[in-house]
């Protein structure tokens, strides 16, 4: 649906994109996700015309951006940082404006701005002018703008940022009910957001992409084990004697609490399931165990770790290419 | 191309802009009409009209100034930029509707001759043709206006800019008669224009070679010219940037009744010239 391939854009000596590649298919929503100033909104508005690429192209349904502009904008709704409104307008002639200049016939206009502003919730304002709405309102017209004409990609910049917790939560509502018939990209820096609305995660940084996967492979893929946090009434070196004797144990460390608890964290190897041979051990030896809690890597670390440091997302691409051929050869064994 | 035309004529009339420069316009106008025409007895329209040139300069940097730099200030030209619509009706469409602005009082003036008329003799053809080149000089402007605001991003510096130029030009048969006429520094001045222009060719396209061998050309031609028919640069300067003096097409009318064909087709060269170039800043502005 949209192939951005070796995509570059320079400013001057700063390459704000470098050498990006990445497909998106149909019916998905994709999240761009990375800290401010990573290169997203630069991304965006290359694929969507407004700027020019230094090197590299944008495919959208085949048609170039650069070369057939027209009939692949025609493709696209956008839907800026900033939302692209006249202030003397009403939201309805704003509207009206719109849906022109977006060539959608004449008969059919009508109904599809009251489509539109229903959709996003603007029936009641349709006659004040932009400028007296208020910040939720407004970013909701540009929602509306991108929308109408229901293009096939809604490219949405930061949709939520700036709205109250409850106007975030309708926008998220309303990415999903888009999600059904349109492919949906939104870029974001916050990670709950793109982790309850996404279904993709491109993550970033510096202008690159330094992974692409579902939320669920991303943080399965970071670190080759799991870590297990246990508490128990025994002393620390009584529990090291107990856990030695379990398999699957990569490695231990100890922390005697104050109030004679000892704090271990185990790390299992990977694909094992050790709780419950851990659960027998204690139990063998009479020692109660206070707590014994899984600890799962979640998409904070993913992000924090592939973002703040260059070695840790060659090694997350290492890891996934890793995991392909090995499940490819999981299927050729099958 | 249509729905930009029809949004910008109305937001003119809407941010009142278009209704002022409208209302001093034709104030401006009457003042004089009334002085000249009706009661000292004059009986040329056309001679009032030359008096109304003053207040373009002021007026048409007023409607040109917000045009593309207000656009580029509050992100609205993501919208334009990113619709199914190409770059040229997207300029078009806004030139367009500043030409309509300056139209509307230049249309009000047509009824000016009848009411000579009515009072006794009237030159009808002269008045006409006045009123339209009038009209076609204000599209001049505005063209270099518009130019000018897909230039920057402050309105303020547009109007500065454009008024300045406007300006320059309104005065510029005085400023040429400081000009020098001999050969020698005709050559340095067709040299010093040439740079100019490869100057901005480098700025546009980046590539020093293209740049390079246009100026290599063109001074080694000039140089050669000088050589064999120095004549040919006496004068030169004085004849090639008198064609600056835009008005002077329409002076001519109403001072001499004489229409110049060749100024009229000036005219319009400049204005798709112009439009040309505000395509070529927006896009260039993409590219960076």
């Amino acid at each position: 649906m949209i192939e951005v391939k070796n995509l570059v854009k320079k400013y001057g000596n700063h390459t704000a994109v470098d050498h990006l590649n990445f497909t998106i298919e149909e019916g998905h929503v994709y999240g761009f996700l990375g800290p401010n100033g990573a290169g997203k909104s630069t991304t965006m508005n290359i694929m969507t015309g407004y700027l020019g690429a230094t090197e590299g192209e944008v495919l959208i349904n085949g048609h170039d951006i650069l070369k057939e502009p027209e009939e692949a904008k025609k493709q696209i709704g956008y839907l800026p940082e900033l939302p692209p409104l006249y202030m003397e307008m009403t939201v309805r002639e704003y509207l009206e404006f719109v849906a022109e200049l977006k060539g959608i016939a004449k008969n059919k206009r009508e109904e599809s701005i009251n489509e539109v502003e229903k959709m996003v919730k603007i029936w009641e304002v349709e006659n004040r002018l932009i400028r007296n709405l208020s910040k939720g309102y407004r970013q909701r017209v540009g929602l509306a703008q991108a929308v109408l004409g229901f293009p096939e990609i809604i490219i949405l910049d930061e949709p939520s940022v700036g709205l109250d917790p409850k106007q975030i939560i309708e926008i998220r509502e309303l990415i999903r009910q888009l999600a059904t018939k349109h492919t949906v990209i939104l870029s974001s820096h916050i990670l709950a957001e793109v982790r309850e609305v996404c279904d993709y995660i491109l993550i970033i940084s510096k202008g690159k992409l330094v992974a692409s996967d579902t939320p669920e492979n991303l943080e399965r893929n970071l670190g080759d084990s799991d870590l297990i946090e246990i508490e128990t009434k025994a002393s620390p070196d009584e529990v090291r004697r107990i856990l030695e004797t379990v398999d699957g144990i990569r490695s231990i460390s100890t922390k005697h609490l104050e109030n004679g608890i000892t704090w271990a964290q185990v790390q299992e190897k990977k694909n094992t399931d050790i709780r419950e041979k851990i659960f027998q051990a204690f139990a063998q030896n009479h020692q109660p165990l206070l707590k014994l809690n899984p600890l799962q890597v979640s998409l904070e670390d993913v992000f924090m770790e592939l973002t703040q440091s260059d070695r840790a997302a060659e090694e997350y691409a290492e890891k996934a290419k890793k995991k392909e051929t090995e499940d490819m050869k999981d299927a050729g064994d099958l | 191309m249509l729905a930009i035309y029809k949004r910008e004529v109305r937001s003119y009339f809407q941010s009142m802009v278009g209704c002022v420069f409208v209302a001093f316009l034709i104030a401006f106008t009457g003042i004089y009409f009334m002085a000249y025409n009706l009661t000292a007895g004059y009986p040329y329209f056309s001679y009032t009209l030359s008096g109304t040139l003053i207040v373009f300069i002021v007026g048409i940097p007023l409607i040109t100034m917000r045009s593309f730099s207000e656009e580029r200030k509050n992100k609205t030209d993501q919208l334009l930029l990113t619709a199914p619509v190409s770059l040229w009706k997207v300029v078009l469409g806004k030139y367009l509707a500043m030409v309509t602005v300056i139209g509307i009082p230049n249309v009000i003036f047509c009824a000016f001759p009848l009411i000579i008329k009515a009072q006794g003799t009237a030159y009808l053809k002269v008045d006409y043709i006045s009123i339209g080149v009038f009209f076609l000089l204000g599209c001049v402007y505005a063209a270099i206006g518009m130019f000018l605001s897909a230039l920057t991003e402050s309105q303020m510096i547009a109007f500065i800019s454009t008024f300045g130029i406007l300006l320059i030009l309104y005065l510029w048969n005085g400023i040429l008669s400081m000009l020098p006429s001999s050969a020698v520094s005709g050559l340095v001045g067709v040299l010093i224009i040439l740079t100019l222009i490869v100057v901005y060719i480098y700025q546009m396209t980046g590539n020093i070679v293209i740049a390079g061998v246009i100026e290599a050309v063109g001074v080694i031609a000039g140089v050669v010219v000088y050589f064999v028919k120095s004549s040919l640069y006496e004068n030169l300067l004085t004849k090639m940037l008198g064609r600056l003096a835009l008005a002077d097409v329409f002076t001519d009318i109403t001072s001499n009744s004489i229409v110049d064909i060749t100024g009229i087709a000036l005219y319009l060269s400049l204005i798709v010239v112009f439009v040309f170039l505000t395509v070529q800043a927006i896009q260039k502005r993409r590219w960076n």
